[in-house]
């Protein structure tokens, strides 16, 4: 059940000229919430922006053995954003949470490969430590424009997390689209192993990660980021069209049916 | 003891709080987090005789103090409704007002006929004003003939309350009120959403799938609200006022200009929890004034010259 808290900012760690990590003293929310799970996000009460926006859990923060709060990890794009980037310790944000259908977890032997894109690495901490509390082995890989905008590689490697890269203007690892090592890694990965595919960034990505993994025969699950106006499934707004069981297709309320969904019951071309 | 119950028609609501159509799912959607039989009425998401897809993403758009939509009324139609929502919002105890809409006028008797069959619907509104749906609806809202035609039509056919939800995308919001009162409507409820459009000036592409849509939100409200007190000058019949409410300020703005009852939309995205709140500043606003029912309150406004 979702709760809105008037959660006071605990922290706010500029990671880059528009990327940065707002920890939130949002300790009921926090304790809620499965990975892939959102919020909906306001700050103070003016009518500009008016709606709340979606951000991933991005953190879950503990100290001395208890939940304390949650981080977000945000790109500036425009109000709400730029009030994330600029808000200081003590500001207040409204947080309604937790929201959506998680990512659905495996257990060994099958193992993880999570494949992010730019802010899209945002549900992948969470995931990873439900994951390897599963004793699941798990991949990242990892694609943004360029290695000024790759963050929190030390967070995964210090868990033990394999971590591939990808960036657009070469500066680490493939020169190019992070769907580069997926399909490498597909190619040279036995048909007997037993893997799944997580993935979050922009939907042209999540497209192109569903059909891969079609194409070898991987299930995968996506995180979809639409347009969205309340995340409880009242406005009707932020519908993925999804493969209905009599070969059309639907609108399904990403906020409630999602974010995550099977990559390959989302139709991509409607 | 504060009296905050109101009358629309033969239909006595606990309160004039309702949850608008179109900005509430079903009603079931919020049950987790609203108790939806502390709400005067659920106004439930606009039904077809079919379901229906929609429009195309992007629905909406935000727009200052607002936002655009042009959903196109998905639904599950009223068939699935009455199966798969209706019983649960029942056993929630909220008092339901279905939303019909149809493409034709018989299409609204038939939905008209169906839901005055079925137990547990409090009372018919008739969309006759969504502005992003080419078939119907508005074609009847826009115009006095087919307003009047399509609430007499309805009309003859249910003992339910008949609400007709108005535009004000026409030039006088006043005679459709009129023309509904005098086809036998209960109430008017009134305003639908304002035809509205906005351009993505990089792209110069429209924000929206389907170019226009509705503009709601407290950027409409004073208009609303003139709207609201010129309905209630012109029917006697009850006038549920709505348009950007979003405190209760707002709620009580429109029963002094003339509202019976409210209804509460894009507030509602924003704050889920916005019921409570309403109800206690409307309970503490007539207290403060010494009113014991909120019903006193309706179009209250003094328009007297002052000395």
């Amino acid at each position: 059940m979702p709760v809105d808290v008037e959660a006071r900012v605990i922290a706010n760690t500029r990671l880059s000229q528009d990327y940065n990590v707002i920890a939130l003293a949002a300790p009921d929310i926090a304790s809620a919430s499965a990975p892939g799970q959102f919020v909906m996000v306001k700050l103070g009460r003016g009518l500009v922006p008016l709606l709340r926006r979606p951000f991933s859990v991005f953190e879950v923060l503990r100290a001395d053995g208890r939940i304390t709060g949650l981080t977000l990890l945000s790109k500036r794009v425009g109000v709400t954003t730029d009030m994330l980037f600029e808000a200081v310790e003590g500001d207040v944000v409204s947080c309604l949470g937790p929201l959506g259908r998680p990512f659905q977890l495996i257990d060994p032997p099958a193992e993880a490969w999570m494949v992010a894109g730019g802010v899209g690495l945002a549900p992948f901490a969470t995931l990873t430590e439900a994951l390897l509390d599963r004793g699941v082995a798990v991949t990242l890989m990892y694609g943004a424009r360029s290695d000024r905008e790759l963050f929190y590689l030390d967070w995964f490697e210090a868990r033990g997390v394999r971590v591939m890269l990808a960036t657009e203007d070469g500066t680490a690892g493939d020169r190019g689209r992070v769907i580069l090592p997926l399909e490498r890694e597909l190619r040279a990965t036995a048909a007997e192993r037993d893997i799944m595919i997580y993935a979050c960034g922009p939907e042209p990505m999540l497209e192109a990660v569903a059909n891969m993994a079609a194409q070898y025969n991987r299930p995968s699950q996506v995180s979809v980021e639409r347009v969205m106006g309340c995340g409880l499934g009242g406005c009707y707004s932020c519908v993925i069209p999804v493969r209905d069981d009599r070969g059309g297709q639907r609108y399904v309320r990403s906020c409630i049916g999602g974010p995550v969904f099977a990559g390959a019951d989302i139709v991509w071309n409607p | 003891m504060t009296d905050l119950s109101v009358q629309i028609g033969s239909l006595t609501l606990a309160n004039p709080v309702i949850a608008a159509s179109g900005c509430f799912g079903y009603g079931i959607e919020y049950a987790d987090v609203v108790d939806l039989s502390l709400l005067g009425g659920v106004a439930v998401k606009g039904l077809f005789l079919a379901e229906r897809q929609g429009h195309a993403p992007e629905r909406i758009v935000e727009t200052p103090a607002g936002m655009l939509n042009a959903i196109g009324l998905q639904g599950v139609g009223v068939h699935r409704f009455i199966k798969e929502q209706l019983p649960e919002l029942r056993r929630r105890r909220a008092v339901v007002i279905v939303n019909i809409c149809g493409s034709t006028l018989d299409e609204y008797v038939e939905l008209a006929r169906i839901l005055s069959d079925t137990e547990g619907v409090a009372a018919l509104e008739l969309n006759i004003s969504c502005p992003n749906i080419k078939e119907g609806g508005i074609t009847f809202g826009c115009s006095l003939a087919g307003t009047f035609d399509v609430v007499s039509a309805v009309r003859k056919v249910t003992r339910l309350p008949v609400i007709p939800k108005l535009t004000p995308n026409v030039t006088d919001v006043a005679s459709f009120a009129r023309a509904s009162e005098d086809a036998g409507a209960d109430a008017v409820s009134l305003v639908n959403t304002f035809l509205a459009m906005a351009i993505d000036v990089e792209t110069r592409r429209p924000s929206l799938s389907n170019i226009v849509g509705g503009l709601s939100g407290p950027a409409i409200r004073p208009i609303a609200v003139r709207m609201v007190y010129e309905c209630r000058n012109a029917v006697k019949i009850p006038v549920i006022g709505m348009g950007g409410i979003a405190s209760a300020r707002d709620a009580l703005e429109f029963m002094i200009a003339g509202a019976t009852a409210v209804q509460v939309g894009t507030a509602n995205f924003v704050d889920p929890f916005i019921w409570t709140k309403l109800l206690e500043g409307i309970r503490a606003y007539l207290t403060r004034h010494q009113m014991p029912r909120v019903s006193d309150l309706t179009g209250t406004l003094d328009t007297s010259t002052r000395d």
